[in-house]
């Protein structure tokens, strides 16, 4: 694996499925008596948050707890920040508090990669604006593995040929943007549906299909993936209104009947219910929302174990 | 029969030797444990497991009915985890009425620092409280670094501190043997 974790596109397809199988392994741990485990103990996982976040935040101090990692958390609000503080600076300090890892959310697209140059330990990406997220990749992926691979012998497979739909306000979304570079990796076939507004300008170059009809591609999808209408970073009217935008690429009940039957429906969170996905979509037995949460903790478990658990490279 | 290949590495048990030891740890085992009363056997990866399939189906042919028998990985409780790359996770898997109040017995291919078997302790010890804990092993080469014994050994092996020994197992490897290979300078493995 490499040394940081910036991009999806970092992890090869051997990498990718490291991550999955041993995720798979430390899920097995969940029902123990003893959760914890003493595996990074002694070392300091910083999380850097200049952005409000509550799932990923908790899942990474989660996960770095479970293997006993020192936590700090630290977010932009209430801290120099405040007062002006530069990136450079801040990470400096944490530098100086001797961090041997950083998991930075920030809204600035390339501060992790930045990052990257001023501190030692390792960077793990947890959303950089409308760039990447590629731990919430991981553990769509590991969702889906675990849903559509079922079975024991799971373990090393990767997702061929699973047919992945993803909706909605493709441009904003890292999610969406880690998601296809990571299914790319491990063999899915990716499909973006947005309204044409909102899908990025150079999406023929990314290594998915567009489309613009949900109900076509809703009948032919093993996943579907609904993204949040990210208001907050939106400066301009991409679609006329919230209902029009509902009625075009909204998933409903009768929406929900178009995908076949061993379809699962995933949502990255925090949902709009009502906008992008109706409330009684959420609430069904077909949605994997709650399950991406618990895998989540499992996922970044095995991030943060394959990337600080063993010798840094070079030393072994 | 010694046997030496191209690469000097010598057998040091045969197939034969290797099913018969099985077989005496088995009825040892059942001996101490009183007919195998509540005993769980729990390989550690990765050729412990199948060796400690391998003991409970015997014990499943003395007895009439075969013991637990599960896998317990250590990979997240080794010391050794900052002096190599991350190494990927093996399988635990605990029988279905757990080890609290059983008598467990750990198996292991060979024992040699005992460090795996330290980590084994306290990987157990998260899973639950065992009534007693024993240990198994095919091939005790010596050389302990931590104060720590087997109940039941297959085969005392002396050994040079850098030689090393390599378990061949029908499961993993297409035949059984235990081999005995030359000391390589600056090398210590198993």
């Amino acid at each position: 694996m490499n040394r940081h974790l910036i991009s999806a596109a970092d992890l090869d397809r051997d990498d990718a499925i490291g991550i999955l199988d041993t995720a798979e392994e430390l899920a097995r741990a969940e029902g123990r008596p003893i959760r914890k485990l003493p595996t990074l103990r002694g070392l300091t996982v910083v999380n850097l948050f200049y952005e409000d976040s509550t799932r990923t935040r908790t899942s990474f101090e989660a996960a770095a707890k479970r293997l006993s990692a020192d936590v700090i958390n630290f977010s932009a609000k209430g801290s120099s920040v405040a007062k002006g503080e530069s990136l450079k600076d801040t990470a400096l300090t944490l530098e100086a508090m001797g961090a041997d890892a950083v998991v930075i959310r920030h809204p600035a697209s390339g501060a992790p990669r930045r990052l990257t140059d001023w501190v030692s330990g390792r960077v793990i990406n947890a959303g950089d604006g409308t760039h990447e997220h590629p731990t919430q990749a991981l553990l769509d992926a590991f969702t889906m593995r675990q849903r559509l691979a079922g079975g024991p012998d799971r373990h090393g497979r990767g997702l061929d040929g699973v047919r992945v739909t993803i909706v909605g306000d493709v441009l904003h979304s890292r999610v969406a943007r880690s998601n296809v570079l990571l299914l790319a990796t491990l063999g899915a076939q990716v499909t973006l549906v947005a309204p044409p507004t909102l899908m990025p300008y150079a999406v023929d170059t990314w290594p998915c299909r567009a489309g613009y009809d949900i109900d076509a591609e809703l009948r032919k999808s093993d996943v579907v993936m609904m993204l949040r209408v990210q208001q907050e970073r939106m400066s301009a009217a991409y679609f006329p209104t919230v209902r029009e935008y509902r009625r075009r690429y909204g998933l409903d009940s009768s929406r929900m009947a178009l995908l076949p039957e061993h379809a699962i429906v995933m949502h990255p969170g925090p949902m709009n219910r009502g906008v992008e996905i109706a409330a009684e979509v959420a609430d069904s037995d077909r949605s994997t929302i709650v399950a991406q949460v618990a895998n989540g903790v499992t996922v970044r478990m095995a991030v943060l174990y394959l990337m600080l658990g063993g010798a840094a490279e070079g030393s072994a | 029969m010694p046997r030496r290949d191209g690469e000097g590495w010598k057998a040091v048990l045969t197939p034969e030797e290797i099913r018969r030891a099985l077989t005496r740890i088995s009825h040892e085992i059942l001996e101490r444990t009183h007919g195998g009363e509540g005993i769980v056997l729990l390989g550690i990866p990765t050729r412990g497991v199948y060796l400690a399939r391998r003991l409970a189906a015997r014990i499943g042919e003395f007895e009439g009915a075969p013991a637990p028998v599960g896998s317990l990985d250590v990979t997240l409780h080794r010391d050794d985890l900052r002096l190599r790359p991350a190494r990927a996770l093996q399988r635990t898997q605990v029988p279905p009425d757990g080890v609290d109040g059983k008598t467990v017995v750990l198996v292991d291919d060979v024992l040699f620092s005992g460090r795996t078997i330290r980590a084994a302790l306290d990987a157990l010890n998260d899973l639950g409280r065992p009534r007693a804990v024993q240990l198994a092993v095919l091939v005790d080469r010596g050389h302990r670094e931590l104060p720590i014994r087997a109940d039941y050994v297959g085969k005392n092996l002396p050994t040079a501190y850098r030689e090393k020994v390599r378990v061949r197992l029908a499961e993993t490897d297409g035949e059984d043997c235990v081999l005995l290979g030359p000391a390589l300078p600056g090398q210590v493995g198993k």
